[in-house]
């Protein structure tokens, strides 16, 4: 039975269509300004009608910049290369080191588990800057800075959090006695781990390493601070769009959008599989 | 020399440490024969279950020791123990199917293709399961996919078979088929099981012996008749029989050649002292405070005795309770016939000797059963 009078659809409607526009005005402003040049950009007052131009897009793929002052190389494919190694790089070393120590923090209850797991939790609490500048100097002296390896290990700061808390819920789901089950049939602790607890933490893993890419691809500060610019992230090579003749809002629209389309496709693509996923995960207290 | 499969030393279970936490278990000591069935029988909380799990290896023991068939087992992990457990929660693995399920632990073992198929066969078949094998067990009901577990546990060839509740969520019809099946399949290949469970129907029917347990203590371990008929303590007494057992308290004394029971209420029971042995007699009368227990289907109507007021009777199709207030309390009657009784109903009753269960009222445990010593 349907029991929504019209006037609270009608206002259902118009809240639904003021919280669309807050949050997809920036994506679409930015998706426009993508294909105008930086006059029809700044002009006053601003317009959605203007003829479009690939320029933008042409600068970045081609990697010349041509500004007022001259033509300027950028490496923006190269960011875009740097954003995708690091993150996916980053998420599997997650991976391989959360998914155990989850399945450990979940199931094996140890002196102190708690106390470790928290600790670890607490890395996303700390300012970056904090964690950044002891950093920078240690990793200088081992030779790390401004190394892929360096700045996947960073990035566990990152990712490692994240999956270690998502995936730990899913396994504390799973009942204990269906790996008891298995163990009792003659299989050891690790092929139980193998066989029973990951085809069934499955559905979480996914969603916690989705997760995890996105908050690593978005990362700025770490790559800002420790990478030169051939192992920059696209978060940071969009710096380069702020020249000497000022802001190039029209590449950097386009960087954005190129940016930020894996991710968004990959978002809208596993939605439904990231919010069950997160909330089936969240479920048991 | 019965030949020993498990052997229960004095075992406790702390969760949390050790003379600290919560102590489920309390120095149990159990022997089980080979190819014996024993029921752990106990109310909910009483520990039955993390026995169980500490003879599988899944809990830790606090103190004491285990032996399975000849080896110190209670250090081992579960893999090495080789035993086999049907869980309460069934705990079947989603991702296969019930006969895969049921075959994991004999794949595991590399038996041949065609003994597999033959032994699920076999085991399906008896627990009327064969129509489900292709299912996953997330579309198999409740009752399925209790009998694919009690399935996947029976179908080894392990040291001890361990069955947590495995009937609980079947339908009376099937239970009472079930088992006898069960039982016969378990005797006739020499399997040792321990069952765990709250149901004494079950327990009675499947169970070389009964083990009684309350609060972490082993309070009787013996055959379901010896713990009807000579129950160790009160606690055996009330919790074992359905309906429980009735239990009065009374002082005891001797009056001109008869023993006097006193009831609450000024209900005074009269016995010819002959009726008791003479340590039965110096048993009761040295103590004065008692508990006297009777069962109700030993409770008789209309045969002198003492006075009591029907406060409920209930036909239930095949046997009369009746309810009624005697000496300030409680007494429960089982008759076979349908009884024409109302409530406020005047009634007669007479307890006999030969079914007088006493008790001490301190310690709780049994002083005499009928005219003999516990």
């Amino acid at each position: 039975m349907d029991t929504v009078s019209p006037l609270e659809r009608v206002l259902r409607g118009l809240a639904i269509t003021v919280v669309i526009l807050f949050f997809m005005f920036p994506i679409v402003w930015i998706f426009l300004m993508s294909f105008q040049t930086n006059e029809t950009i700044l002009r006053v007052p601003p317009s959605v009608v203007f003829e479009p131009t690939l320029t933008n897009y042409t600068a970045l793929i081609t990697g010349k910049l041509e500004t007022a002052a001259g033509t300027l190389e950028i490496a923006f494919m190269r960011n875009l290369w740097n954003s995708l190694f690091l993150s996916t790089a980053s998420v599997a070393v997650g991976l391989l080191l959360g998914v155990p120590a989850a399945y450990a923090f979940g199931r094996l209850k140890f002196r102190g588990s708690e106390d470790i797991a928290f600790t670890l939790l607490s890395f996303r609490f700390a300012p970056p800057l904090l964690v950044l500048l002891p950093l920078t100097i240690y990793f200088q002296k081992i030779g790390l800075a401004d190394t892929y390896v360096g700045l996947i290990w960073v990035y566990q700061l990152i990712v490692l959090p994240l999956i270690l808390w998502i995936v730990r819920g899913y396994f504390e789901d799973i009942p204990a006695d269906i790996e008891y089950a298995y163990r009792i049939a003659g299989h050891s602790w690790f092929s139980t781990f193998r066989k029973i607890a990951l085809p069934l933490a499955g559905p979480g893993i996914a969603a916690a390493g989705l997760l995890a890419f996105i908050f690593a691809w978005n990362n700025f500060i770490f790559a800002l601070v420790l990478a030169s610019a051939d192992k920059q992230p696209v978060t940071v090579g969009a710096l380069a769009f702020v020249t000497a003749s000022g802001i190039q809002y029209g590449q950097v629209a386009a960087g954005i959008v190129l940016s930020i389309a894996p991710t968004f496709a990959l978002a809208l693509y596993a939605q439904r599989y990231l919010v069950e996923g997160l909330s089936l995960g969240a479920v048991k207290g | 020399m019965t030949d020993i499969m498990l052997n229960i030393e004095n075992v406790d279970k702390f969760y949390g440490p050790v003379g600290v936490g919560v102590h489920a278990v309390k120095g149990i000591d159990m022997q089980v024969a080979r190819g014996e069935i024993i029921a752990l029988l106990g109310s909910s909380g009483c520990g039955k279950t993390s026995t169980l799990r500490m003879v599988a290896g899944f809990e830790a023991v606090s103190r004491g020791r285990i032996h399975l068939a000849g080896r110190e087992v209670h250090m081992l992990p579960p893999v090495k123990r080789n035993v086999a457990m049907a869980f309460e929660g069934y705990s079947l693995y989603p991702t296969v199917t019930v006969r895969d399920n049921i075959a994991f632990a004999l794949k595991a073992a590399r038996l041949p293709q065609s003994e597999v198929e033959s032994r699920v066969r076999d085991v399906a078949q008896m627990l009327e399961i064969t129509d489900i094998l292709d299912r996953f067990p997330t579309s198999v009901s409740g009752g399925q996919q209790q009998r694919a577990s009690l399935a996947r546990a029976l179908i080894r060839d392990a040291d001890l078979h361990l069955l947590d509740e495995p009937m609980g969520q079947l339908e009376p019809q099937l239970r009472t088929l079930l088992r006898g099946r069960i039982k016969h399949f378990i005797k006739e290949r020499g399997l040792t099981a321990i069952l765990v469970t709250h149901d004494q129907t079950e327990a009675n029917a499947l169970a070389d012996r009964i083990a009684v347990m309350e609060d972490g203590v082993l309070q009787q371990y013996a055959s379901p008749a010896e713990i009807k008929e000579r129950p160790a303590n009160l606690f055996t007494g009330t919790f074992v029989g359905e309906p429980p057992m009735n239990v009065f308290p009374a002082s005891a004394s001797v009056s001109a050649g008869e023993i006097l029971l006193n009831l609450a209420g000024g209900l005074v029971l009269r016995y010819p002292e002959a009726e008791f042995a003479p340590e039965v007699r110096q048993s009761i009368l040295s103590r004065g405070d008692v508990v006297i227990g009777v069962r109700p289907y030993a409770v008789h109507r209309g045969e002198g005795g003492a006075e009591a007021q029907v406060v409920a009777n209930q036909w239930l199709g095949d046997q009369t309770h009746i309810a009624a207030a005697f000496a300030e309390s409680t007494v429960v009657l089982v008759e076979h016939d349908r009884a024409r009784l109302s409530e406020g109903d005047r009634i007669r009753i007479a307890l006999k000797p030969d079914d007088l269960h006493v008790f001490d009222p301190d310690s709780g445990m049994a002083i005499s059963h009928g005219r003999g010593l516990a």
